[in-house]
């Protein structure tokens, strides 16, 4: 990779040009979307971009469109991406599934918004987060990232291109509109020192007889072959068999369906991602995720100048949930706190997994959660 | 020590690059923290607009400005409008021709849109501004502003914004009363 595609050094920019400055450094050369706020500056600075890296700009007639016109480059060996928010992830949803069942790696940006429906167009809202693991049809298991800060839009953006590529399905980046358009100072690192994890690809030459979804490896991945690589191969949403065909029995379907699940399941650490703050000693446990953990961190930090035990639980990656770690903290907190920006979604994922009732500070959007009602839930749990 | 700065016009007057060249210039060549966000009307000018920027020796977790330390106001309705939910004791930095304070308030003036336009191009009215700000506040050495400005500006443009920086640098600083006496 040239390293003028890649802007190494420290600016100031927002968490949506981060973005779009992490997909091109992840070596990405498609986008397809249609733009939407507050999205829509990912969109606009790639419009600008990605020709001067020799990519394919494409502002297409909805989110239906941009969801297809990416797994199309993706099968033929592009990084592809798109950018949308809450109205657009809904319309993503068909195609979304279709690179599900089709295993076609690829990254869709939601940089959330109040909701539902229209909503709130340029003010922040966290109430996708169902939706990127429940949205398409379905059985499927979803990878989601949430992001803190624009250094993160970079970080985390390069991050799922590598997991897509790795796992070969669309990865999601749930950013929100705080995060989105806040500007803040982003490291941008030397070219050699981007990770770039590899698609796997099929070690049959073509001509050859190759089955595009027969599995030999224990990560329960199948080797990826391109359009234009000289393969035959036969993509169908229908359920397939090994070599791509359609076969619709319940058998095949409950082999391939139970595949596309354990696919994650079996390698999600490799994938999920936390980080704790002063949890060593924490009593209180607060999870939090996006722009609702900057409130959070501070909560805690004033909790514990107050004497309280409290401590945060970041959640950087949504799906596949940390089941494990949230099992683990409920048995020695004393009491669990989630704050988010909707009524209550991955706090339902905290009391499964802790088995317990958890506290709730939830707000249905349009503004950041502050510090403060946090900081309250921590005290009345201290009480 | 967090520090809250507001810079408040209406669209066009350039409050967002002010305040991106500001904290550029914080974030990147002088050592600090600092996260801006913005806060616009629908409209692309004439509404209300505002650059808010949080500035802090430590990490910055909660990103928005809550009550301004230092509030600059390009317009009379950004100074109606915001005075009200800054620090009693906020520095106040206004262009003079535009804004008339309250009697009890004490503010920095400069008349940054007509030093603008006796430059010649009345869209630098922000880097005069920033300029001025910078002497009033001491926050940020001339140095790390001027690189800012340097990696935020077209280059043909860039002789003109730092002469724009350096008049407002070079005005006065002088806090005045409504009656333009000088205290």
């Amino acid at each position: 990779m040239a390293a003028e595609q890649v802007r190494t050094g420290l600016h100031f920019m927002s968490g949506d040009e981060a973005c779009a400055e992490g997909a091109l450094a992840a070596g990405c050369r498609f986008f397809g979307g249609y733009p939407i706020t507050p999205s829509t500056e990912i969109a606009e600075h790639l419009a600008r971009r990605l020709p001067e890296v020799n990519g394919v700009f494409v502002q297409m007639e909805d989110e239906l469109a941009s969801m297809a016109i990416i797994l199309g480059a993706s099968a033929a060996g592009a990084r592809a991406m798109t950018a949308t928010s809450g109205p657009g992830f809904s319309l993503m949803m068909e195609n979304i599934g279709l690179g599900m069942m089709l295993e076609l790696p690829c990254v869709v940006i939601d940089v959330q918004r109040g909701s539902p429906s229209t909503g709130l167009p340029t003010m922040p809202g966290q109430s996708d987060v169902m939706q990127a693991r429940w949205g398409s049809h379905g059985d499927y298991e979803s990878i989601a990232y949430a992001p803190w800060s624009p250094q993160e839009m970079f970080d985390l953006t390069i991050h799922c291109f590598n997991v897509a590529d790795r796992y070969r399905l669309p990865v999601f980046l749930l950013a929100d509109e705080v995060v989105g358009h806040m500007v803040e100072r982003v490291a941008v690192p030397a070219c050699d020192s981007i990770e770039h994890w590899e698609r796997k690809h099929a070690a049959t030459p073509p001509g050859e007889h190759f089955e595009p979804f027969k599995i030999t490896d224990p990560d329960l991945v199948p080797p990826i072959v391109h359009a234009g690589e000289g393969y035959c191969i036969h993509y169908t949403g229908l359920t397939h068999d090994e070599r791509g065909y359609p076969d619709m029995t319940a058998a095949t379907h409950n082999e391939l369906v139970t595949r596309l699940v354990e696919k994650v399941r079996v390698n999600r650490e490799n994938i999920i991602r936390t980080e704790g703050y002063s949890l060593e000693d924490a009593e209180i446990v607060v999870i939090a995720y996006g722009c609702t953990a900057r409130s959070a961190r501070q909560a805690v930090r004033e909790a514990r100048q107050a004497g309280i035990r409290a401590g945060l639980l970041r959640l950087i990656s949504l799906w596949p949930f940390p089941e494990e770690e949230i099992a683990r903290l409920a048995t020695r907190a004393r009491s669990l706190i989630v704050a988010e920006m909707n009524l209550g979604q991955i706090s339902r994922e905290v009391e499964r997994c802790a088995r317990r009732p958890a506290r709730g500070v939830f707000h249905a959007g349009g503004m950041m959660i502050p510090p403060d009602p946090i900081l309250q839930a921590i005290r009345e749990a201290s009480a | 020590m967090r520090t809250e700065i507001r810079i408040a016009g209406f669209g066009g007057q350039g409050v967002a690059l002010a305040g991106l060249i500001l904290g550029k210039a914080l974030a990147i060549y002088s050592g600090y923290e600092a996260v801006m966000t913005q806060s616009y009307g629908p409209e692309a000018r004439g509404g209300a607009s505002s650059a808010n920027l949080v500035v802090s020796d430590e990490p910055i977790d909660y990103p928005f400005v809550l009550t301004p330390n230092i509030l600059v106001a390009l317009s009379q309705e950004a100074y109606a409008l915001y005075r009200p939910g800054t620090k009693r004791d906020a520095i106040l930095i206004i262009d003079q021709d535009l804004v008339i304070p309250t009697n009890s308030d004490s503010c920095y003036g400069i008349s940054s849109t007509r030093l603008a336009e006796e430059l010649g191009r009345r869209v630098v009215t922000n880097v005069v501004m920033v300029g001025f700000f910078t002497a009033v506040t001491r926050l940020l050495t001339r140095e790390a502003v001027e690189r800012a400005i340097a990696d935020t500006v077209k280059p043909k443009t860039l002789p003109l914004n730092l002469k724009a920086f350096e008049v407002g640098y070079t005005q006065p600083v002088i806090p005045v009363n409504l009656r333009g006496n000088h205290e």
